[in-house]
């Protein structure tokens, strides 16, 4: 009995340590942020583009931008593939695929983010430079070819980091569904795939959604590969072959360096990625317990 | 349960003790902490007075400048080195010329631009000449390639070459030498800047008509040259100044030429 009460208080220890953490970063990015951001102006700070730290001007709006395209690329991608890939390993495809295809495309959550930014710019980077680029520009679709560093380049790496997230969630989702569903779809008479997109996706949509907002999560927090591959300029990107930066890399480009007021600067700038953050969770939150209670319901 | 509980806590304990056995730092080794520019000149440094002074020991960290003379400051490093002048407010340290470095405008070995004057450079990193044919170079887009805001090669660029100008929005930002020289060595519509001792298999451009060398740097005809210093807070303590002194010692002055920067005078 005592032993059993010892176990249980290290637990309690255990898991108040981890929340403790949490709330320590939180009170210390707004302590350190916080001040910089009012005495900027919380608007000028968010709406202006002007980002020259050493002279004092703070305006982090190109980098919002960047990291809303980035992650808007990314979903793009990491979504139609994600998604795809879900639905044929639920529906489509013999147990022995499934046992081979999905823990693969797990392992994709364990390749360390270094690496995927590394072939981005050995592979990815060129490619777009040297051979999509002046295709673009010889269809009139683009007036640039740009330097291959590119929201395109960031999103395709970052939609590639994210599957298996998408992934193995929507599974997840797929297969809670409700058997009966199926049979009963089929049994009116309903096509394999008038049952999927129809009945299965609809039944798993709010895990779905879920899904593509814990990737969305981390796509946004993504910040070595997105160096690596995005150019990381100042500018407002008006193409998918523009460089951009994003908050995160904005921090990591710069905190090693930064003193004073742009050290604060960067503190704000992780405030604003914080409520990004929290935004996206609170929603997948949402989503996910109307899902439990719709279950329970049933 | 327990049994294997038991094996994966050996493993670890076993694994942290070998860690730091190995890499874990030496027993009184100067820490020496700085601009990325510095970093490798300091470590072929370390090495030479590692071999030549048994016994003593030297730790080289990269970080920045601006990291460095911070460093020097709340004594986490012995010496903290930086690749650019001093502002005016950062005071209250002694510093040593250890030697001084030419800043190279770098290119594509394939453009045939291969002159600039220093106000073309200027205009073309502020954004304002967008395409190499407007100085004499073929029609394609100029991408600028600059540093991030803190490194000390950016702030010597800026004071040596920008003045008030301030780069362009649109430049790439690249944070080492080497990020730097990878691109602009695959990109034919790069240009960049860096430490002229760093810049192998890259195109260097003159600067008013002056090809950037150590020699045209020495005798003052190639204008883009910076400090690279120590720095130390107060007088250097002796481990630190035994160091120094071998450093400013004339063999350890021609190591660093051999390897391209500039002695200081």
């Amino acid at each position: 009995m005592r032993r059993e009460k010892i176990i249980s208080l290290l637990l309690m220890f255990a898991a108040l340590s981890a929340i403790s953490g949490l709330a320590l970063i939180t009170a210390f990015i707004f302590k350190e942020g916080l001040p910089i951001m009012m005495q900027v102006g919380l608007g000028q700070f968010i709406l202006s583009s002007n980002w020259y730290p050493t002279e004092g001007e703070f305006g982090i709006f190109p980098m919002i931008v960047g990291s809303l395209a980035v992650t808007a690329g990314a979903m793009v991608i990491g979504v139609v593939f994600g998604l795809a890939c879900a639905v044929l390993l639920t529906q489509f495809s013999p147990p022995r695929l499934v046992s081979i295809v999905k823990p693969s495309i797990e392992l994709l959550a364990g390749i360390p983010s270094v690496v995927y930014g590394f072939m981005g710019v050995v592979i990815l980077v060129p490619f777009i430079r040297d051979t999509l680029g002046p295709a673009m520009v010889s269809l009139h679709l683009a007036s640039d070819p740009g330097p291959g560093l590119s929201v395109l380049a960031a999103s395709i790496v970052l939609g590639i980091m994210v599957l298996p997230t998408i992934t193995s969630i929507s599974v997840d989702a797929l297969q809670a569904a409700p058997r009966s569903y199926r049979e009963g779809s089929l049994a009116l008479g309903a096509t394999e795939w008038q049952t999927t997109h129809r009945v299965l996706l609809r039944a798993a949509r709010s895990g779905i959604v879920a899904a593509i907002i814990l990737g969305m999560g981390r796509a946004v927090g993504e910040t070595m590969a997105v160096i690596m591959v995005a150019g990381n300029t100042l500018d407002v990107p008006h193409s998918i072959f523009d460089p951009v930066r994003t908050l995160t890399s904005n921090i990591a480009l710069e905190m090693g360096y930064a003193a004073g007021d742009h050290r604060k600067a960067l503190f704000a700038t992780g405030i604003v990625l914080f409520v990004i953050i929290m935004v996206l969770n609170t929603i997948a939150l949402a989503v996910s317990r109307r899902r439990a209670g719709k279950a329970v319901a049933r | 349960m327990m049994k294997w509980l038991m094996i994966f806590a050996a493993l670890l304990v076993a694994l942290l003790v070998v860690s730091f056995g190995l890499g874990g730092r030496k027993e009184g080794a100067l820490e020496i902490i700085g601009s990325t520019s510095v970093e490798p000149f300091a470590e072929m440094l370390a090495q030479e007075y590692e071999k030549t002074h048994p016994g003593r020991y030297v730790n080289v960290q990269g970080g920045g400048s601006t990291a460095g003379i911070q460093a020097a400051i709340n004594g986490i490093a012995d010496i903290g080195t930086c690749s650019r002048a001093l502002k005016p407010e950062e005071t209250g340290f002694t510093t040593f010329l250890l030697a001084r470095d030419g800043l190279a405008v770098v290119v594509h070995p394939s453009n045939p631009v291969s002159n600039l004057t220093h106000q073309q450079i200027q205009r073309i990193f502020a954004g304002d000449v967008a395409n190499w044919r407007e100085v004499g170079g073929d029609d394609r887009a100029i991408h600028v390639i600059t540093r991030e805001e803190g490194s000390g090669t950016r702030e010597a660029f800026m004071k040596l070459v920008m003045g008030k100008a301030r780069v362009s929005r649109k430049a790439l930002t690249q944070e080492s030498n080497g990020a730097v020289k990878e691109l602009v060595r695959n990109d034919p519509g790069g240009i960049g800047y860096m430490s002229l001792g760093l810049a192998h298999g890259l195109k260097l451009v003159a600067v008013d008509g002056v090809a950037p060398s150590a020699e045209a740097a020495l005798s003052g005809q190639y204008r883009l040259v910076r400090p690279f210093l120590f720095i130390t807070r107060g007088a250097p303590s002796e481990r630190a100044k035994a160091f120094i002194d071998f450093v400013l010692w004339p063999p350890a002055q021609k190591l660093l030429e051999q390897e391209g920067l500039v002695r200081a005078k």
